[in-house]
């Protein structure tokens, strides 16, 4: 086999793309190097031109800087109104996201894609707004310059000694669908400048004499090139990929960054990159904790976490490590993520370190073995004035100095004692290590360094001659004092490294703890409602905060199902946000570049179809925020939610699918029943009466009487059929409504016997009833219905001849009506399910019954507040029973409608 | 009867009105045909016919406007077609005063019996009060004596219980409502107290019915009213 065949995951990827390329709308970047060379002036020709082909074109935003040129080529086009917000008295014009999305036109034009918008907007940024109509399938025609692009950020601030604060993220100029680069030559920009054309005059001299230099234009014309080459270098590569279904470099480099709290990881973090994007690799930011910055202070950890978000914003993965030695741990995840290349910083680190294990870049220069180790000067970059760090608790700190005095006091006096009973010195210097150790066990480096130092001075003036002096008379006991001093530095040293990691190993421990009792305990429970309570009130004790979860209901409105009256729930902001997030799959909130208004941190509960709603999370400690790691067992426990939600939506829709089917199984046996039923003595009269008019001269007048005859009969039969029908219908329509009277259960029993005489007439019908049976409160109409398809059935059942017995009992609460037919019985375990609707005894059924009869009894003795019941009868057949109640008032006999005298005399 | 009986059929359905042109005509009657409330009314001015037999349900309005109509100016019998399930509008055309009704479908024996009954009814309420001994099977009941016998012994029955035979006797084989009944008998006030009614009248079964729960002359119409037997 020596054709190569394509990659079934690239062959994937590829159609993916494409899809999603489809549903998406596409994004065409102006990109120049410099304000003032034409882009807003080339996106209006080329809107100009789309809207003279017809295509329906909105200008978004446009900032016009008051140039002639530029405003007389938005004629004729559409253009939204900006949005004002109101900021210190002036209004800010903002593009209009919500308008847009709305007029959703074909194409939009929004200005500055790098333009950071200003506060109460929704995104932070207007690459995110674009990303937001790109999604709703408009294609955005946008325009950027070069040094607002993230990677390059620090080369383009020492180039043009200018520090860009509005940076896009590579990735949205990477996913752009197209790039139009405007060029002008540096000199034809600089007489564009002078003449007024880009900035108002004071405003370009300005400029001229900053940012416009001839040699900063030159050397961004350089780097938009070479952006642009770059791109036309991918795209090339991506339509050969394309023609020959493989990939031609097929490099399998990754690079890793080594993420320190140094504030020149900044620029290692970018170099990263850029040698990634060339490699057209994958990237990764790692870094190692080392059980000490659980201890360090909290500016560390937050630097370290604005490393990895940086990472994360640049596009590359971000990973913490663990370990206590740094390029150790590095290497040896290195080489199990198969990383081919290093990139690390080489920082001033303190000389002690270095002296005890080595700096990590010599030992990574030193272990890498066939990884390449790319070492980058730090140079640092302006850093934000430090703020005086308060120690988060002084008192505890104070605290443990105080303990390790008093230790290494006692420490003194049993030495004391030892020395009293003439011990050897040993032991001395022995207690005195094992009171270093314990101050190092419970109250960390600092007090057990304090008290390693206390105890050698404390041994030398106590305990060696001369006594209570510092100096020694015997030069041996210099020896035992550097010795001492380095086990103790040792045993502090180790004992508090160690205390650290345990410490961080508990709190991680504490994390896994308890994600796994949520999802253990999300995974016993069912009942939306249930789940959500149970994960609201364990989340907010993970994160020590207040947690509302919200659901998308069907309607598409996304509501507060957990933590309806919590603070989160309350702020206007937030119902936006979750909204905002639940749709878009996206975080936003408090602490994040979309909608940071918010007082809470949103994160999208995405279960594996689609995203089900929005978790919100409002923390006083920000590192909830901030700490990636946090974070992510966030995301993770959103996660498990969703899926718990969605595991158990799924379920309700089975068992509601499966009702579904239920019903329409119901529902296809009636329609086969009925119609089959209805068809057949239609088929009768049909026949029987068109037999009469053809051949009603040739028929004897017997035949013609028993044709006429079983027309009759067949009428009836339907009208019976009709009649169930209706009445199921009614009853399950629930219209079917009680007209309670006061009855006489004796003539209704007669009524039914009086109609029925006919399809009695082979039946003996016995009826017993007690001579003082009282009124029943019941509705006659329905009761007679009742006995009617109570005995039509016994007479279904039984043989010709075969007695019908009715009789009713007047019970303390009730009166029992009972019909009882020498039949063949009922079926074991066929007593209730007789009363089921189109259950039939046989299974061929018999003729004129749809099996609604007994369900219609049912039906209204229920409404009756009755109860009705079948079984087999001693010596043969079945006896169906229903009993009434009969009500809490009195009971009415003859004594008491005796005292209502007629009128008049009789 | 020297000249036939003329009826007056208001229904809107062609196929039972066919079916009662040639089932009446078959048995003497002449009958005349309309289809709405209004040629109902007109007609029954224009041609004043013996009887009328009128469905509830027409395409302009109610039958039991027809109903009302005529009994301000005429005892014209009228018998009344409805669908089952309907016993409240039998029961406001009974009391607004029509003479009998049928439940649809019915037979044409139950069609006949009740247009004879009404047709006699008309007739005797022109004359008199009707015999004064009303026989049925083995019950006879002499109005002139006071007398019921049963069986050819006499039976003991209550004023009320008397009153209240008597009334049926003289409506015999036409419904009488529960309202007309407890109207009569015990006056205007208690025309909503029929559980009083029912409880006289299953102890005049007791009286008067071999099995009560099976009767032969005292005929319960369910949601309606009573029938004495006629036939």
């Amino acid at each position: 086999m020596d054709d190569v065949r394509p990659n079934p995951d690239a062959l994937l990827e590829r159609v993916a793309a494409a899809e999603s390329a489809a549903r998406r709308g596409k994004l065409k970047i102006f990109f120049g190097y410099a304000a003032g060379v034409g882009k807003t002036f080339a996106m209006l020709q080329a809107a100009q031109r789309e809207r003279a082909a017809g295509v329906d074109v909105v200008v978004g935003y446009v900032e016009p800087h008051g140039r002639a040129e530029t405003e007389a080529l938005l004629a004729g086009l559409d253009m939204l109104p900006p949005l004002r917000i109101p900021y210190r008295g002036v209004d800010l014009l903002e593009f209009d996201l919500d308008a847009a999305l709305a007029r959703r036109p074909k194409l939009i034009l929004v200005d500055e894609l790098a333009h950071s918008n200003a506060e109460g907007c929704r995104h932070n940024k207007r690459w995110q707004d674009v990303q937001e109509l790109l999604d709703a399938g408009i294609d955005v025609y946008s325009t950027l310059n070069v040094q607002h692009i993230e990677s390059i950020n620090d080369v383009i601030a020492k180039v043009s000694g200018v520090v860009v604060h509005e940076r896009l993220p590579d990735s949205v100029v990477e996913q752009a669908d197209d790039l139009e680069l405007v060029d002008i030559t540096p000199e034809g920009l600089i007489d564009r400048l002078k003449a007024g054309k880009v900035y108002l005059p004071q405003q370009a001299e300005r400029a001229i004499q900053n940012f416009f230099q001839k040699a900063n234009l030159v050397a961004l014309r350089e780097l938009s090139f070479r952006q642009a080459a770059a791109r036309l270098h991918r795209e090339v590569d991506w339509q050969r990929a394309l023609r020959k279904d493989q990939s031609p470099w097929a490099t399998s480099d990754r690079v890793l960054v080594c993420i320190g709290p140094s504030p020149t990881t900044v620029r290692v973090i970018r170099t990263a990159k850029r040698l990634a994007t060339a490699l057209d690799a994958e990237w990764l930011g790692v870094s190692v904790d080392t059980g000490q910055a659980e201890a360090e202070s909290p500016e560390v950890r937050e630097r370290i976490a604005k490393h990895l978000r940086l990472v994360e914003q640049l596009g590359g993965e971000t990973h913490t490590l663990v370990g206590t030695d740094v390029a150790g741990t590095i290497l040896s995840w290195a080489r199990d993520q198969n990383v081919t290349k290093i990139v690390v910083g080489k920082t001033a680190e303190n000389w002690w370190r270095r002296f005890r294990q080595g700096s990590v870049v010599q030992r990574l220069l030193q272990d890498c073995g066939d990884i390449d180790v790319y070492v980058i000067h730090g140079e640092r970059e302006p850093l934000a004035p430090r703020k005086p760090t308060v120690s988060a608790r002084p008192a505890q700190r104070w605290d443990g100095y105080l303990r390790a005095a008093l230790i290494v006091s006692v420490c003194t006096l049993v030495g004391w004692l030892f020395h009293e009973w003439g011990l050897a010195e040993a032991n001395i210097v022995m207690q005195y290590l094992l009171g270093v150790a314990l101050v190092a066990v419970r109250y960390g480096r600092g007090p057990a360094l304090a008290a390693t130092m206390a105890s050698v001075i404390l041994f030398d003036v106590v305990f060696v001659p001369p006594y209570f002096t510092i100096a020694v008379s015997d030069s041996e006991y210099l020896l035992t004092f550097v010795v001492m001093l380095i086990i103790c530095i040792l045993i502090s040293t180790l004992t508090a490294r160690l205390q650290a990691q345990v410490i961080a190993a508990s709190i991680r421990e504490r994390r896994t703890a308890a994600l796994y009792h949520l999802t253990r305990s999300l995974s016993q429970i069912s009942g939306t409602d249930f789940l959500l309570q149970l994960a609201g009130k364990q989340l907010a004790e993970i994160f020590r905060g207040e947690v509302a979860i919200y659901l998308r209901e069907p309607t598409g409105a996304v509501t507060p199902r957990f933590g309806a009256a919590s603070e989160i729930a309350r702020h206007p902001v937030n119902p936006l946000v979750a909204h905002w997030v639940a749709n878009h799959a996206q975080v936003a909130g408090a602490g994040t570049e979309t909608l940071p208004n918010a007082s809470a941190l949103f994160v999208p509960l995405e279960g594996s179809q689609r995203v089900i709603g929005a978790l919100g999370i409002r923390c006083d400690d920000l590192i909830v925020y901030r700490d990636p790691e946090q974070f992510r067992l966030l995301e993770t426990c959103a996660g498990v939610i969703a899926q718990a939600i969605e595991r158990d939506q799924i379920a309700l829709e089975a068992h509601e699918a499966k009702m579904q089917t239920e019903a329409e199984r119901l529902r296809n046996s009636l329609l086969s029943a009925v119609s089959h039923d209805l068809r057949t003595p239609l088929a009768a009269i049909a026949g029987a009466s068109s037999t009469l008019i053809a051949e009603h001269e040739t028929l004897a007048a017997d035949t013609r009487r028993e044709l006429a005859e079983s027309i009759y009969a067949e009428t009836d039969r339907l009208n019976r059929l009709v009649a169930n029908l209706l009445d199921m219908t009614r009853l399950e329509g629930g219209a079917m409504t009680l007209n309670k009277e006061w009855q006489s259960l004796e003539e209704i029993i007669g009524v039914v016997l009086r109609r029925l005489t006919g399809r009695l007439a082979n039946h003996p019908v016995s009826t017993r009833l007690p001579p003082d049976l009282p009124l029943v409160p019941c509705d006659d109409v329905l009761i007679q219905q009742v006995l009617m398809n109570l005995l039509e059935n016994a007479v279904k059942y039984s043989p010709p001849d075969a007695a019908i017995d009715i009789s009713v009992q007047a019970r303390a609460k009730d009166v029992v009506v009972e019909v009882a037919d020498r039949g063949r019985g009922l079926a074991p375990g066929d007593e209730q399910r007789v009363f089921d609707k189109f259950y039939r005894a046989t299974p061929d059924g018999l003729p004129g019954s749809v099996g609604l009869g007994l369900a219609i009894c049912r039906g209204i003795v229920d409404l009756h507040g009755g109860r009705i019941w079948a079984e087999n009868r001693t010596g043969g057949g079945a006896c169906f029973r229903f009993a009434l109640p009969l009500g809490t008032s009195e009971p009415i006999t003859a004594t008491a409608a005796a005292a209502m005298q007629p009128t008049g005399a009789a | 009867m020297t000249s036939p009986a003329r009826i007056l059929v208001v229904e809107d359905e062609p196929e039972i009105r066919r079916f009662l042109r040639v089932s009446l005509e078959h048995h003497g009657f002449r009958l005349d045909e309309v289809t709405t409330v209004r040629e109902a009314i007109t007609q029954a001015a224009m041609q004043p016919p013996d009887l009328m037999i009128l469905d509830l349900g027409l395409p302009d309005g109610d039958g039991l406007d027809v109903i009302k109509n005529i009994r301000g100016w005429s005892p014209l019998p009228i018998v009344v077609l409805s669908a089952r399930g309907q016993e409240q509008d039998k029961v406001l055309a009974l009391d607004a005063g029509a003479d009998d009704y049928l439940t649809k479908p019915f037979g044409i024996e139950e069609l006949l019996a009740r247009v004879r009954v009404a047709l006699r009814h008309a007739a005797r309420a022109v004359g008199d009060e009707g015999a004064a001994v009303f026989q049925i099977g083995e019950l006879c009941v002499d109005q002139a004596a006071r007398r019921v016998t049963l069986h050819d012994r006499e039976v003991h029955l209550t004023p009320t219980e008397y009153k209240l035979l008597t009334l049926l006797v003289r409506h015999a084989g036409k419904v009488m409502t529960h309202r007309q009944l407890l109207k009569e008998v015990w006056g205007p006030g208690s025309a909503h107290e029929t559980q009083y009614l029912r409880v006289f009248m299953a102890a005049l079964r007791q009286k008067l019915e071999d099995q009560p729960a099976q009767p032969r002359y005292l005929l319960t119409e369910l949601g309606v009213g009573y029938r004495l037997a006629a036939e």
